[in-house]
């Protein structure tokens, strides 16, 4: 799939000194929905609002479409929508007249129909004559998107869109999503919520310090960075891990009923029957076992961390 | 050209201005309509005519570029400084449009709120003192250079300000003085030989002389320099806004 987002060798220094982005390059295929993690103060921002012509970079480029965002910024601006992380609306305003006024500056006339049938998909149509100020905090990060979307855009960043909302509409945004993505739009978002990207992105990339860590395919990072542990539960307790187990680097927890294996599930040999035989020559009674694999948060709490 | 663009900032300031109806219309022409009765009336009963004008007629153009001074600067610098203040700027400065075409739609709307004040002054002043205007084509001229190249001292003050504070120093330390200062409410040859030297130092003097000629054909100096002041500050302007364009000046960081 062709990129439809190409960034090179982007940094950023602001004027007080502070270094935000370190030669950040990256490639976004179109139609794809790539979750950017990373801790407050990584970048993330200044990544999005670099592409969006927000902020000026101190080096590198970024192309979008095919073109420059500097030497050809209508024609990039005109493909990409953003709901920045702020809710920065117009109090007085109401739903209806901020999505035209939206509309408008992206160069496209009005279309009553399109936003008409925009505000529905979000839940806003019975809201449009409301001022913004009398709307809740779900329902203008509602707007935020439908302002975003209003142009049609063909890139969409959405910067930490679902930062203090509840859990029901955090779902229903990811349902939103997901419902862009099929309609052909690429979806970059910043997110601190690892369950988030793990729920809706299709690749992941984890930024921390101004740098670009990864970027990889969500199931390939969660395969290549992921330990499996196999959690396995004694019927009698023990004091300690007997000796003859000691090559395994077996943990001991819940008062003693529990060993923790801990494996490379990309290995050939997981080492699982040995160990299981070597338990039973142990004379240990195993009451049940497990498997579980490392989240995403795991991983990604691991990469920041330099301790994958 | 992005002329949509114009559209839409435009037409959104132009009814930020009529949902504040009165604050953005009426109360400068009632506070203009007040200077009428002061000085038109009460005190300019006992004033001679200035310049061959009686003094109630004579302040008319003073006042009016006062009003129109003030409201261009204020509602050009409001404009663009609010969505600064609150965050939405964002969606501007992301969006697919030019210096060129922002400056059309926000000056614009400033332009036009003024030059309508302007003329509901003149209206207004009509009810107070009788008014001839001897170069019609001329006062409207300096009506809409004075609108269009304030509007923009007013953008780039809205641009620069970090705060509310800033936002009105420069009006209210600056601007108000050299206005009333400027001839809004005498000729300048009234003043001592000394005075009358330091005050052609006062950029507002060309400009309410220049319209005040455009009126009664009685001016402080001659049309054409006050015509040339006018563009050049407007030219002045004009580059100032261009550079915070392109340097993202308080804009772009």
């Amino acid at each position: 799939m062709s990129s439809i987002v190409s960034v090179s060798n982007l940094s950023k220094t602001y004027a007080g000194g502070y270094r935000a982005l370190n030669d950040v390059s990256l490639e976004i295929a179109e139609g794809e929905i790539l979750a950017l993690l990373g801790p407050n103060g990584a970048g993330k921002t200044t990544l999005i609002s670099i592409v969006c012509g927000i902020v000026n970079a101190s080096e590198g480029s970024v192309r979008v479409g095919g073109y420059d965002i500097i030497k050809d910024y209508r024609r990039t601006r005109e493909l990409i929508g953003l709901v920045p992380q702020e809710l920065t609306l117009g109090h007085f305003d109401t739903v209806w007249n901020t999505l035209c006024f939206s509309r408008g500056l992206f160069g496209k006339k009005p279309d009553p129909a399109y936003l008409e049938r925009l505000l529905r998909d979000l839940s806003l149509w019975s809201k449009r004559d409301t001022e913004i100020m009398a709307l809740s905090g779900g329902m203008k990060r509602r707007v935020l998107i439908g302002k975003a979307l209003s142009h049609q855009p063909r890139v969409l960043f959405l910067d930490e869109p679902t930062a203090g909302v509840d859990v029901d509409l955090r779902k229903d945004m990811w349902g939103l999503v997901r419902g862009l993505r099929e309609s052909g739009v690429t979806i970059i978002l910043t997110t601190h919520y690892i369950e988030e990207a793990e729920e809706i992105a299709d690749r992941v990339g984890i930024i921390a310090d101004g740098r670009l860590i990864l970027v990889d395919d969500k199931q390939a990072l969660m395969q290549k960075l992921g330990r499996k542990a196999m959690i396995i539960e004694l019927e009698q307790p023990l004091a300690r891990v007997p000796d003859t187990l000691a090559v395994w680097g077996l943990e001991l927890s819940g008062d003693g009923c529990q060993l923790t294996y801990t494996y490379d599930p990309r290995s050939a040999r997981t080492g699982i029957p040995g160990l299981l035989q070597a338990i039973s020559e142990a004379g240990l009674l195993l009451k049940d076992f497990k498997t579980t694999q490392s989240s995403l948060e795991e991983i990604f709490v691991g990469l920041v961390k330099g301790k994958a | 050209m992005n002329i949509q663009a114009v559209k839409v900032i435009y037409k959104y300031e132009m009814l930020r201005a009529w949902e504040t109806l009165l604050q953005s219309f009426a109360s400068p022409v009632i506070s203009t309509a007040l200077y009428f009765v002061v000085f038109g009336s009460a005190i300019g009963g006992r004033i001679e005519r200035v310049d061959g004008v009686a003094y109630g007629s004579f302040i008319v153009p003073g006042l009016m570029m006062l009003a129109l001074l003030t409201q261009s600067i204020a509602n050009a610098s409001f404009g663009i400084f609010f969505p600064k203040f609150t965050g939405t700027i964002y969606e501007v400065m992301s969006a697919p449009v030019s210096f060129m075409e922002i400056l059309l739609g926000y000056v614009g709307a400033a332009a036009t709120k003024s030059l309508i004040i302007g003329l509901i002054i003149l209206a207004t002043a009509g009810f107070f003192v009788p008014l001839e205007i001897a170069h019609p084509v001329w006062m409207c001229a300096f009506l809409l250079l004075t609108c269009i190249s304030f509007s923009l001292f007013g953008f780039i003050i809205g641009l620069w300000a970090k705060d509310f504070e800033k936002l009105q120093l420069i009006p209210l330390l600056v601007i108000t003085p050299l206005v009333f200062l400027g001839g809004s409410f005498y000729s300048v040859s009234m003043l001592p030989p000394t005075w009358q030297t330091v005050t052609l130092f006062n950029p507002v003097v060309y400009l309410i002389s220049g319209f005040r000629w455009s009126f009664f054909e009685v001016s402080d100096v001659s049309v054409g320099t006050s015509l040339s002041i006018v563009l050049l500050f407007l030219g002045l302007c004009l580059l100032v806004v261009w550079w915070m364009f392109r340097t993202g000046y308080r804009l772009r960081q």
